[in-house]
C-alpha cells in the first residue's frame, strides 16, 4: 500500500501542532507497513517556484537519531516542493517571506516556523495564488508517481489533493487538524472556509483528530457524518537519552501557559485568571512562553494589571528550552478557545506536570487525569491553579495517573486506525 | 553685555543585558559588559576627547570671556572611570581652568525627583558627592535629569541648596514671553530659571548635519548673525545641548567640530555677546518675571512633558514596581544592592519602553539595544523580578525583627516595618557618601 501525502517538515524544524502530528502519523504510518510518497513545501529562495527536488530519504531533515526512520526509509519518498508555505502562514507573514526572498534573504528556516506567527486572519491574494500553484505542483507529482490513495494535511494543501485526485482517479483522505472557526472564531476567512469545504467534498473520507473538530465539520461545513471520522492524535514517548539537568531557582511556584499568542490559544483568559490568583496568593509566579500577535496586548494587560512583577514573559522557546519551561513548572494551563486537539498538555504530563485544560480542546475528550474548565471561567481556572498549589494531594494525584495515561496515548493506536481507514478503500477497489 | 550659556549634557545608561526568565533567582549580573564598554570607548574617541580638546584651546585662548558648563550624570562618570579614565583626566583640566562649571544632578540619572523626595535627595548628594571628588568643586547650579522641572521640583531643589536651575522653554509655559531672559519660580522667587533656547540649541543639536534643512550649511558667521537678529532685550541665550551632538549625532566629518572651534571668535568679533555659566548668569541678571510650572516639563519631544519616560501603561508599571522596593533598599548595606538600585532608575530603561515613536527612528540615538518597548518591557521586568528577590533576602534581618516584635500578620508588620526604615534611611546615605569621598 502506497500513499502520496501532503504534509510538513518534521522536527526540529518545526515548532506548531501541525508538524509534530504530521512528524508523528507519519512515523507509525511506516511501523505498520504503509508506504509513503512524503511531498512538503520547504523554501529555499534561489530556485525558480515551482521545482521539485526528490530529496534522497537519507537526506530527509528529520531526526537521524530516529530508529524508526532509519528502519523504514526504504519506504518512503520524500519530496521537497519550493513553496513559500508555511503552516500558519497569512497573508502578512507570506508577503514578508517573499519580500526576504526577493531582497536575497533566504528566509531563515527557524523564523518561518517559530518565532513569528502573524495571525491577523486575513489572508490575501498572495497566498491563496501560492496554494493553487502548490496544486498544480501537485498534479506533476501525481502523474509522475505511482500510489494507492492520496493524504491531505490541512487546508493549504487541500487543493493539491484535490488536484491529485482529479487526475489520477485515486481516493481522497483529508485530514482535519484545525478549522477556520478555530483559528478565527466567527469571523472566519471565506477563501480559506471554501477551500476547506471543496477540499472536504472532494473527499472521500474526513479525518478529524477530535469529536468537536468533526462536529464543526459536519454542522458548519455540511459534510455528510458518514463521511466524517475521529482519529486522535497521539504523543511522542520522553526522550530518555537526554535527560535535561535542571534546577529550580526560584522559590515560588511556577504556573505556565506555552503556545502561540493569537485568539485561538486564549491568552488572556490565563492573564485574568492569574490576576486572580495573585490577588490571593503572593508566592507564586505565572510565565507566558510564546509569541504571536497578540503578544503585546497581552504585555500592555499584564501591565495595566500592575502584576509585571509576577507575571512574566519568555518570548518564543524552542528545544531544550520547553523542556526546561516544563521542568520547573508546577501547573500547566491551556486556556484554548478552540483547540481541535492541543499536544502540549499531554507534553506537560509526560514532564509530571498537572495540567488545566479548557473544555474546548478536543484533548479535553481522551485526558481523564486533567483539570477541564470552560474557557471563558477565569474563576475557575484561579480555582484550580489555586487548588493544585496548595491541595498537595491533587497534583500528587495528577501526577501519578497522568503520567500513565499519556503514556497510553500513543500515534501507534492513531496509525493503526488510519491504515485502517486506508485499507477499506483498498478493499472497495 | 549679553550672554551666551552653553550647557553640555553626558550620560550613558548601564544598558541591560538580554536578561532571560531562566536567570531570575540565580544571576545577578545584569549588565551589558561588552556593550557598554564599547559604547563608551566609541563615544570617548569620537566626541568627549575631541571636543575637550576643543574647549580647552577655547578656554586657553579666551580665558574667563569663555565659560561653558556641563552636567554628566553619576552613572557615566562611573563608566568613563571604569572604561575611559583619560576622558575623566581630561575634565580635570577642563575643571582646572576655572572655567568649567559642574551642575548638579541626580547620580543616577533617575526620575526620581517624580515620585520620592528621598530618593531625589539621596541621589543629589551622591552625585555631589562625586563631583567633589573627582573635580574638587561642589556644584551650584542644578540640572534635572532630562531638564524635567515644576514648581515642586523646584521647591525640592531650593531645599537641597542650590537657588539656580536650568530647565526646558516650551512655548506653553512661557507663551509670549522670551527664553532669553532669567526667571525665577513663581512658588519661590527665590529659585531663579535659565529657560533652554530650543530654536538655536537645536538648530546646532539636531538641524546641522541636515542637508535639506533650508538653512544648511551652518556656519559661525550665520549663527552670530541669528544671535545679533534676537530682540534687542535679549540678556542671555541658553543653548542647551547633548555632548554627543559633537563628533557622534554631527560626525567629525560634518564640521562640527569645526563650527565649534570657531563659533567664539566670530561672536567676540562680530557681536556684544560672551560666553557665561548658568551661576554667572543668575549673579549676573535680575529675574524678569516669576514662571508658574504646576505640571512637570522636560526637553523631550513636541510636548516637552514626561511623556517620554511615563507615559504608557508598561512605563508606569515598571517604574511603580521599582519605587515600590524603595523602602526595604534603603535598609540594606550591601553596596552592591544600592549600585543596583541606582542603576536601574536610570531614566533610559523607561525611555527604551516608550511606544510614541514607532516609526521614527529617534530611539536609536540613545543605543537603544532593544527591538521593541515590548522586548524592553520583559527584559527589564526580569531583572527587576531577580533584583526584588535580592531586596526581600538581603533586608530580611531589618524587617524581621520589626515583624516579630509585632503579630504574624503582613499588613501590619509592613506598616510598622516602614518607621524604622526611614530612620535607617539617612544614616545609610551619609555612610555611602562618607565612603566615596574617602576614595
Amino acid at each position: 500500500m502506497k500513499v502520496l501525502m501532503f504534509g510538513w517538515e518534521f522536527p526540529p524544524h518545526i515548532s506548531g501542532g501541525l508538524g509534530t502530528a504530521s512528524y508523528g502519523l507519519t512515523k507509525a504510518l511506516l511501523k505498520c507497513g504503509v508506504d509513503l510518497i512524503f511531498v512538503v513545501p520547504k523554501a529555499y529562495g534561489d530556485e525558480k517556484p515551482g521545482s521539485i527536488r526528490l530529496v534522497n530519504a537519507s537526506d530527509i531533515s528529520i531526526d537521524i537519531q530516529d530508529e524508526v526512520f532509519k528502519e523504514y526509509l526504504d519506504k518512503m519518498s520524500y519530496l521537497e516542493v519550493d513553496s513559500q508555505l508555511v503552516p500558519y502562514a497569512t497573508e502578512e507573514e507570506y508577503f514578508r517571506i517573499i519580500e526576504n526572498t526577493q531582497k536575497g534573504f533566504t528566509a531563515e528556516k527557524g523564523s518561518i516556523h517559530s518565532s513569528k506567527f502573524e495571525f491577523s486572519g486575513g489572508y490575501g491574494k498572495n497566498l491563496l495564488e501560492e496554494v493553487k500553484r502548490y496544486a498544480m505542483v501537485a498534479v506533476s507529482i501525481a502523474r509522475e508517481h505511482d500510489f494507492d490513495l492520496i493524504h491531505s494535511h490541512d487546508w493549504l494543501t487541500y487543493m493539491a489533493g484535490k488536484e491529485a485526485k482529479r487526475i489520477t482517479g485515486k481516493p481522497l483522505v483529508v485530514h482535519m487538524h484545525a478549522t477556520e472557526f478555530d483559528r478565527s472564531g466567527e469571523s472566519v476567512n471565506k477563501q480559506v472556509y471554501n477551500i476547506e469545504r471543496a477540499g472536504m467534498e472532494a473527499a472521500d473520507k474526513v479525518i478529524a483528530v477530535s469529536h468537536m473538530t468533526r462536529s464543526i465539520v459536519i454542522n458548519r461545513y455540511g459534510i455528510h457524518p458518514d463521511k466524517v471520522v475521529t482519529v486522535h492524535n497521539g504523543v511522542e514517548p520522553p526522550q530518555t537519552e537526554k535527560d535535561l539537568e535542571i534546577k529550580r531557582h526560584l522559590d515560588e511556584k511556577i504556573v505556565t501557559f506555552l503556545g502561540r499568542i493569537t485568539f485561538q490559544k486564549g491568552p488572556e483568559y490565563f492573564i485574568e485568571a492569574a490576576y486572580k490568583v495573585l490577588q490571593r496568593d503572593d508566592n507564586v509566579r505565572f510565565v507566558m512562553a510564546g509569541s504571536g500577535d497578540m503578544l503585546n496586548k497581552m504585555i500592555r494587560r499584564v501591565a495595566k494589571l500592575g502584576i509585571s512583577n509576577k507575571f512574566h514573559f519568555t518570548g518564543f522557546l524552542k528545544g531544550d528550552d520547553v523542556d526546561k519551561m516544563f521542568a520547573i513548572s508546577d501547573v500547566y494551563v491551556m486556556p484554548s478557545v478552540s483547540e481541535p486537539f492541543g499536544i502540549s498538555p499531554l507534553e506537560a504530563m509526560r514532564s509530571n506536570v498537572p495540567v488545566i485544560i479548557s473544555k474546548q480542546s478536543g484533548v479535553a475528550e481522551v485526558l481523564k487525569h486533567a483539570i477541564k474548565v470552560d474557557f471563558w471561567d477565569i474563576d475557575a481556572m484561579a480555582d484550580a491553579i489555586y487548588g493544585l498549589l496548595h491541595y498537595n494531594a491533587l497534583p500528587e494525584t495528577f501526577k501519578k495517573y497522568g503520567k500513565e495515561e499519556v503514556d497510553n496515548i500513543k500515534w501507534d493506536q492513531a496509525g493503526e486506525k488510519v491504515k485502517e481507514i486506508y485499507q477499506e478503500f483498498l478493499r472497495q477497489s | 553685555m549679553k550672554s551666551i550659556c552653553f550647557y553640555f549634557q553626558i550620560h550613558q545608561p548601564f544598558r541591560l543585558r538580554n536578561y532571560r526568565f531562566f536567570d531570575i533567582g540565580h544571576k545577578h549580573d545584569y549588565f551589558d559588559e561588552y556593550a557598554n564598554r564599547f559604547i563608551m570607548q566609541q563615544l570617548a574617541e569620537k566626541s568627549y576627547l575631541p571636543a575637550n580638546e576643543i574647549l580647552l584651546g577655547l578656554i586657553k585662548k579666551f580665558g574667563n570671556k569663555f565659560r561653558v558648563s556641563f552636567s554628566i550624570s553619576g552613572v557615566a562618570l562611573e563608566q568613563m572611570e571604569k572604561f575611559t579614565p583619560e576622558v575623566i583626566d581630561s575634565f580635570k583640566q577642563l575643571a582646572s581652568t576655572g572655567n568649567v562649571e559642574f551642575l548638579a544632578e541626580t547620580y543616577g540619572h533617575s526620575l526620581a525627583s517624580l515620585k520620592s523626595k528621598q530618593e531625589f535627595f539621596r541621589q543629589v548628594k551622591l552625585h555631589e558627592t562625586k563631583i567633589k571628588m573627582l573635580f574638587g568643586v561642589k556644584p551650584k547650579a542644578f540640572r534635572n535629569t532630562e531638564l524635567i522641572y515644576n514648581d515642586d521640583i523646584g521647591n525640592h531643589i531650593f531645599e537641597l541648596g542650590y537657588n539656580t536651575v536650568i530647565t526646558e522653554g516650551p512655548k506653553h509655559i512661557l507663551g509670549w514671553k522670551s527664553p532669553n531672559l532669567l526667571y525665577c519660580s513663581a512658588s519661590n522667587p527665590k529659585v531663579k530659571l535659565l529657560m533652554k533656547n530650543f530654536q538655536l540649541s537645536d538648530d546646532i543639536a539636531f538641524r546641522f548635519s541636515v542637508r535639506n534643512w533650508s538653512e544648511w550649511p551652518l556656519t559661525a558667521e550665520k549663527f552670530t548673525g541669528w544671535l545679533n537678529a534676537l530682540d534687542s532685550k535679549t540678556e542671555v541665550v541658553n543653548l542647551f545641548m547633548d555632548y554627543e551632538t559633537f563628533g557622534e549625532n554631527h560626525k567629525k566629518e560634518t564640521g562640527i567640530f569645526d563650527f565649534l572651534k570657531l563659533l567664539p571668535q566670530v561672536v567676540f568679533d562680530k557681536s556684544r555677546f560672551v560666553f557665561k555659566t548658568p551661576s554667572d548668569v543668575a549673579a549676573l541678571l535680575q529675574p524678569a518675571s516669576p514662571l508658574h510650572i504646576p505640571y512637570p516639563i522636560s526637553w523631550a519631544d513636541e510636548e516637552r512633558d514626561i511623556t517620554a519616560w511615563l507615559g504608557n501603561e508598561m512605563q508606569n508599571e515598571a517604574f511603580n514596581k521599582l519605587y515600590d522596593l524603595e523602602e526595604k533598599v534603603n535598609t540594606c548595606e550591601d553596596k552592591g544592592m544600592l549600585s543596583d538600585w541606582e542603576k536601574l532608575q536610570v531614566s533610559d530603561h523607561f525611555y527604551y519602553m516608550s511606544t510614541k515613536w514607532f516609526s521614527d527612528g529617534t530611539v536609536t540615538k540613545n543605543f537603544n539595544p532593544y527591538n521593541s518597548p515590548y522586548d524592553a518591557f520583559i527584559n527589564y521586568m526580569n531583572v527587576l523580578a531577580d533584583f526584588e528577590i535580592r531586596v526581600k533576602k538581603n533586608c530580611e534581618g531589618k524587617t524581621k525583627v520589626t515583624a516579630a516584635k509585632t503579630s504574624g500578620r503582613k499588613k501590619v508588620s509592613k506598616k510598622v516595618a516602614e518607621k524604622p526604615g526611614k530612620t535607617a534611611k539617612k544614616p545609610v546615605a551619609r555612610k555611602k557618601d562618607g565612603d566615596s569621598a574617602k576614595k
